[in-house]
């Protein structure tokens, strides 16, 4: 049967879920194997290197810095607070002094006579990470991190704005078509994950900032009104690290477009689960794509697993989605996959699926489909 | 040894292609070619499969045994295996460097022409003069975690201060390679000889550090060969060392190594070198624009980082904006829609124009790709800064500085694009008019595209140091990419000067190889193209009234120009190129250029839902 590997994106009831929570630098792991753990359990913590001061005492004492060894008042190694005097001219006579002052708390690291500069550090910064989902830990790989382990829902979206965020599930539109509206964010909905049908306006996506949602997942937004949320034109989708209250994931793309039926009925389905989601989203060589996550406890779990990173490819029968114009953001059921390389309107020959839409049979290029990969 | 048969392959962020190279009848060809998608992520994170994958392609094709278990065969034997097998990589984001010089200007450029010749992309020029606080250079030094640093400044004999500043800077940064901890980070010292050891004593115990020849040791000379090199050795040593599988493929390879974009750059210096000519070429991706080009004898390479077709589309439109991009639309669309589409392109980078209208927009969008990316290259490509010239009275007028950009399109012979917007658009008309568009060139200048994108392979072949077979490996590569990489789409004449409407800027008297004349005459605004293929053509060309066309103004150039698969294209629009800023008449200058050459013959703009 002709086959085609065709990137999708995962929309699954029930599977087991891995997370890897490493730390950036090396520190400590403070939770074992087998620990069962909660969304904001810490699991690993480190100090990164403080931030570095450089101060040019041989241009701030007018003098070589052949001699600034000389003027110190402290050495390498010794701990100094803010404005405390780390160097001094000897003077004429014993007047006419002048002296450097050390412009952070920290501690002397280098005291260079090449360049007359004096580098020093500041405290350490400590970084905790948590579980970010409740589990099981599966694997503790040692001074870097930890494998948490859970079972549930697990979707994908296109593409998000904002970190980690976590919170109950709460669907508040009516059907997948419809936009979350200004109206729609309530007081209530603070600190929820809010899912929407189509579509989400600056405007409402702005009163969900203001009224401290978690998190929004939603079909479309406009491409234009992200530079309004991040204060710059998103030039490449590598997303993740803004400072946003609101989360926000887009599960078909930029514009108004329906949910996926998959998808909405799903998140319905677990209306008032806790969620958490994540907004990354990296689109590159070694792609990262936002995800929601709803970890389910034993009698949720019906033991249908998919594993959530096996793929297949598309096959007659595959529901796939259509990702770019004319046709964009459609579904429907795979047909045929010809062989031969098919010739569009643009005159681009390429390899195509034959897709049957609204009961009409369409020619798409492969490269054009998106697989929806349900369970 | 004698060559007969030659494997080689690139491996991309995404795709692995391998080509075989064999001597038939006496000259090398491109017998035949296969790709696979590349293997350095999970799941399988080992590039060598994605290599053995393309290489089975290719022995499917050719009939033959290539590979023995998992291993490519070499020497040949018999009727089986290859003579050599040689490799480029850009995968795993390639080679990725941070610079510094004391003047960001003088050292911090010449550092960055080295770095970017050796194929790699600078994520940041760090410089005494560059405006950032030591902290905030310490900062972003952490943030980015290169694969290596090449750090130079002050001349040979000059004041070593400012040079171990920039040392102590890297030193209390403590910088961490890109990849892997189980390693120092490679630092190359370019500088000032007689701070040598004081740099060692400063980054000597914390990184991997190797001290070179200066890239500057006078003001007046760069020496950029010796950094060049060392960056390949380390490139080799270490970068290559921590991606998943590249122990092996060293192994198997009979030659380093390169950085994709070095092996291309390679190619296009060694071919503007052997025909003594001007050489400009583009390779247009998903994520950057790479320009290459060689005037004066002298090469240089930019990275555009941002600018390209589906990871950075959107990246275009921010940086030229939404009314230059639609500036090439000939037709009516709702800008918001637009940006909506140009966004979905952003995170779904492998999807294909399947209408009409999406590939007029697509290749829009790539003209202003290529048109940034070229203004950047100019800015870059410049004579050294900072050098005293002598001076005559006539430069006095002229206001010449050194730090003028070496480009000169009147100069310019050879155009090559490549990428899939250019080498696989679905007629060569397009890919003409969008380099047409994007570099304007002036007078006769020939085009063309790379078929496959085969240059890579060919720059390491025409590298071979291996004395044995670097001779038959460097004409196996001249004669492939003469006979079978490049397709000439043919030239370009466009001649420059004040434009009046309606005034005849040229006429051209053609001989043509059957001994059929032919005379066309260009008017002020117009573009036409007469359908010639790839052969030598006798040409006078007589430029209107103040206008020139190669040899200064009003004067007549007798010459061999060439044809091509798209023929030879007058372009009498004028330089620069202006487009009317009202819809009406843009659209119907646009419609006009786009018959004249058979452009979009089945455009019906808003035909479709």
């Amino acid at each position: 049967m002709a086959h085609a590997y065709t990137p999708g994106l995962k929309v699954l009831h029930e599977t087991k879920i891995n997370k890897e929570r490493r730390l950036p630098l090396k520190g400590t792991v403070v939770v074992e194997n087998g620990t069962t753990v909660q969304p904001d359990d810490i699991v690993a913590k480190t100090d990164l290197p403080g931030n570095v001061q450089m101060v040019n005492v041989a241009n701030q004492l007018n003098i070589d810095a052949d001699d600034v060894n000389d003027a110190m008042t402290v050495k390498v190694g010794s701990e100094v607070r803010k404005d405390d005097m780390i160097a001094e001219t000897k003077g004429l006579f014993g007047m006419f002094k002048s002296n450097v002052t050390a412009p952070v708390d920290g501690t002397i690291e280098v005291i260079s006579d090449t360049t007359g500069q004096v580098v020093i550090r500041e405290a350490p910064i400590p970084v905790e990470i948590d579980a970010y989902m409740s589990g099981r830990i599966k694997e503790v790989i040692p001074e870097e991190g930890v494998v948490i382990e859970s079972e549930g829902v697990f979707i994908q979206g296109i593409f998000g704005i904002g970190g980690e965020s976590r919170g109950d599930l709460a669907v508040i539109v009516k059907n997948r078509e419809e936009e979350i509206t200004e109206e729609l964010i309530t007081s209530e909905l603070a600190g929820k994950i809010v899912v929407g049908g189509s579509f989400i306006s600056l405007k409402a996506y702005k009163k969900a900032i203001q009224m401290k949602v978690a998190g929004v997942v939603v079909g479309g937004f406009n491409y234009f009104d992200l530079e309004d949320i991040l204060g710059y034109t998103l030039g490449v989708a590598i997303t993740g690290s803004e400072d946003l209250a609101t989360s926000l994931i887009l599960t078909e793309g930029y514009g108004k477009i329906r949910m996926g039926s998959q998808t909405f009925d799903l998140l319905k389905e677990h209306h008032g689960k806790f969620t958490s989601v994540n907004g990354a989203t990296q689109i590159r060589a070694g792609v990262i794509r936002p995800e929601i996550v709803i970890p389910l406890s034993g009698d949720e779990l019906k033991g249908d697993h998919k594993d959530a990173h096996a793929s297949e490819g598309i096959q007659a029968g595959s529901l796939v989605r259509v990702i770019r114009a004319p046709y964009f953001g459609r579904m429907g059921k795979v047909v045929d996959l010809p062989s031969e390389l098919r010739k569009m309107e643009s005159e681009t020959m390429v390899r195509v699926a034959i897709i049957e839409i609204d009961g009409e049979n369409i020619e798409i290029p492969r490269a054009n489909l998106e697989m929806v990969e349900t369970d | 040894m004698k060559l007969r048969s030659i494997l080689a392959t690139d491996c991309g962020s995404t795709t692995t292609k391998a080509i075989l190279i064999e001597k038939i009848a006496g000259e090398y060809r491109l017998a035949f070619r296969g790709e696979a998608p590349t293997t350095v992520e999970a799941p399988f994170e080992d590039v060598t499969k994605g290599v053995l994958n393309a290489v089975m392609e290719v022995e499917e094709l050719a009939g033959r045994k290539l590979i023995d278990g998992d291993n490519i065969m070499t020497p040949r034997k018999g009727d089986e295996g290859v003579d050599i097998y040689i490799s480029t990589s850009s995968a795993g984001g390639g080679l990725q460097m941070m610079v510094a010089g004391v003047v960001k200007g003088m050292t911090g450029e010449s550092a960055q022409r080295a770095a970017l010749g050796a194929g790699s992309i600078v994520m940041d020029v760090l410089a005494s003069n560059d405006g950032r606080k030591p902290h905030e250079k310490i900062e972003r030094i952490r943030q980015l975690r290169p694969d290596m640093i090449l750090l130079s400044g002050g001349i040979d004999g000059g004041t070593t201060k400012h040079v171990v500043e920039l040392a102590e800077i890297l030193a209390a940064a403590n910088p961490k390679p890109r990849l892997g901890t189980s390693y120092k980070l490679p630092v190359i010292y370019a500088g000032n000889k007689n701070a040598a050891d004081k740099i060692k004593d400063t980054l000597g115990e914390i990184t991997d550090l190797d001290i070179t020849e200066n890239i500057r040791p006078v003001l007046e000379r760069e020496n950029l060969k010796p950094s060049r090199d060392k960056i390949h050795d380390l490139f080799m040593e270490h970068v290559m060392q921590q991606a998943p599988g590249y122990k092996k493929l060293m192994s198997w390879t009979d030659a380093p190594i390169m950085p994709t974009p070095g092996a291309v750059g390679a190619l296009i210096e060694m071919v503007a070198e052997k025909e003594n000519i001007s050489v400009v070429g583009v390779d247009i991706g998903g994520a950057t624009t790479d320009i290459f080009s060689v005037f004066q004898k002298q090469f240089n390479r930019t990275v555009s980082a941002n600018l390209g077709m589906s990871y950075s589309i959107c990246n275009v439109l921010a940086e030229a904006g939404l009314k230059n991009v639609l500036r090439w639309v000939p037709f009516d669309i709702d800008e918001k829609e637009l940006t909506n589409r140009i966004g979905n392109k952003m995170i779904r980078p492998t999807t294909v124009p399947q209408s009409m209208e999406e590939l007029v927009i697509e290749q829009a969008i790539a003209r202003e790709a290529l048109r940034l990316s070229f203004i950047q290259h100019k800015s870059f490509a410049v004579n050294l800064k900072g050098v005293q010239k002598e001076r005559t009275i006539s430069d006095a007028f002229e206001q010449s500085e050194s730090g003028e950009s070496l480009v000169d399109m009147m100069d310019l012979d050879l155009l090559i694009g490549s990428g899939g917007v250019l080498s696989h658009a679905p007629r060569r008309e397009q890919s003409a008019r969008m380099l047409i568009d994007s570099f304007l060139p002036e007078g006769i200048t020939q085009l063309a595209v790379d078929s496959i994108f085969m240059m890579p392979q060919l720059g390491v072949m025409a590298n071979i140091q291996k004395e044995e077979i670097a001779e038959d490996a460097r004409m196996a590569a001249i004669e492939v990419f003469e006979k079978d990489c490049l397709i000439r789409l043919g030239s370009c004449l466009a001649p420059v000067g004040q434009y009046k409407v309606g005034a005849t800027v040229l006429i051209t008297e053609l001989t043509l190889s059957n001994g059929e004349t032919q005379t066309h005459v260009l008017k002020s605004g117009d573009i036409f193209r007469i359908k010639i293929p790839y052969e030598p053509v006798k040409a006078k060309l007589t430029p209107g009234k103040g206008m020139n066309i190669g040899a200064g103004k009003n004067e007549v150039i007798e010459t061999t120009i060439y044809g091509g698969v798209v023929g030879i294209i007058f372009d009498g629009r004028g330089r620069p190129l202006e487009i009317s800023s009202d819809p009406k008449t843009r659209i119907s200058n646009l419609t006009n250029w786009s018959k004249a050459v058979n452009e979009y013959p089945n455009l019906n703009p808003n035909s479709e839902s």
